[in-house]
């Protein structure tokens, strides 16, 4: 049974430390442990493009098999991205009218329509090998939404999948938004899931390519400001748990198995 | 002898995407494992790899063409 975390309380860094020990007779295990390992990458708050380069350094890595698979956690400053099926009608203030009030608006090599970035919001960007594991975008789609769903289930809250609409929802207001890139069989790209975001910023576009959409944020429902710090602890064990996966957070593993 | 790129198995349920944009042109020398055309599904880009090394013969479908998986993209000689 997953732990319920107290939102309101940070988590301690020390529960998620393994003592040396435990892997000192089992070098098998650990060597098993590594090369089955996710790497973790913290980059804070960090420009979409920056980030964007992070990941295809690191896709060029991993592609040649020189890195493990990563997972990349941040926050972007105000950005507006559109994928490649995204339709220039879907900011609805215009290109323009979001450059003036300092948002950028960039185009990406990702699937899905626009969507919005900005702080509060936490960014997963996976570079995961799926020669490794299983070559299905269907799978590899659903298992993040079954991370995001992790997560709520994790705060006392019920998340939701809609047929036919890939993301996360709570009480149909969308809270998680999904868009990835493949080369070589491997992942970039990720999803965005709404903390403490400044929702009104979704209301300048239709979100994904829906007009009908509205959005929510974990910080709404709580009604509180959740700890950022926390979320993410709780995103990287529910992607143990899910990918089976070992995470490897700065040199000290959290197990998968760690909450159960 | 000439070869094929075509669209892989993408995933369970996925039976089509499209055509975003042609990463080379024809006639361009490419090797194994390169991307050559990016494809999009609902919520995915999904860049082809070249199966085997060659040059570009012939490009069979155009950017914005719905195709099947298992359907021809390119010949390679």
């Amino acid at each position: 049974m997953a732990a319920k975390i107290n939102h309101k309380k940070q988590m301690p860094v020390e529960e998620y430390r393994l003592p040396d020990e435990a892997f000192s007779r089992t070098d098998v295990r650990r060597r098993r442990t590594i090369s089955n390992g996710v790497k973790l990458l913290d980059l804070g708050l960090i420009d979409y493009l920056d980030a964007l380069n992070k990941q295809k350094e690191l896709l060029c890595r991993i592609k040649s098999g020189n890195d493990t698979d990563t997972l990349i956690l941040c926050e972007h400053n105000h950005v507006f991205t559109l994928g490649r099926r995204a339709k220039e009608e879907n900011i609805l203030c215009g290109i323009e009218g979001a450059r003036k009030i300092g948002v950028d608006v960039i185009p990406v090599d990702r699937g899905g329509d626009v969507t919005y970035h900005g702080k509060g919001q936490l960014v997963a960007y996976m570079i995961f090998d799926l020669r490794k594991d299983k070559k299905d975008l269907s799978l590899f789609l659903r298992r993040l939404e079954r991370v995001v769903l992790g997560v709520l289930n994790d705060y006392g809250i019920r998340g939701s999948l809609i047929e036919g609409r890939r993301g996360v929802w709570v009480n149909k207001k969308k809270i998680a938004s999904i868009g990835i890139g493949v080369s070589g069989w491997v992942t970039y790209h990720g999803l965005s899931f709404n903390i403490n975001t400044d929702l009104k910023f979704f209301s300048m576009i239709n979100p994904c390519g829906y007009r009908d959409v509205e959005m929510v944020s974990l910080s709404e429902i709580l009604n509180a400001y959740v700890d950022l710090v926390a979320v993410k602890a709780a995103f990287i064990n529910n992607l143990a748990k899910v990918f089976e996966r070992n995470v490897k957070t700065g040199g000290i593993y959290v197990k998968n198995d760690l909450f159960t | 002898m000439s070869k094929t790129i075509c669209l892989p198995e993408l995933g369970e349920g996925i039976e089509k995407a499209t055509v975003s944009y042609w990463l080379v042109d024809e006639g361009a020398e490419i090797k194994e494992g390169e991307d050559i055309v990016e494809m999009v599904t609902d919520k995915a880009t999904f860049n082809v790899p070249a199966s085997s090394a060659g040059a570009i013969k012939k490009i069979l479908l155009r950017e914005g063409e719905v195709v099947k998986v298992g359907d021809v993209l390119a010949e390679l000689e």
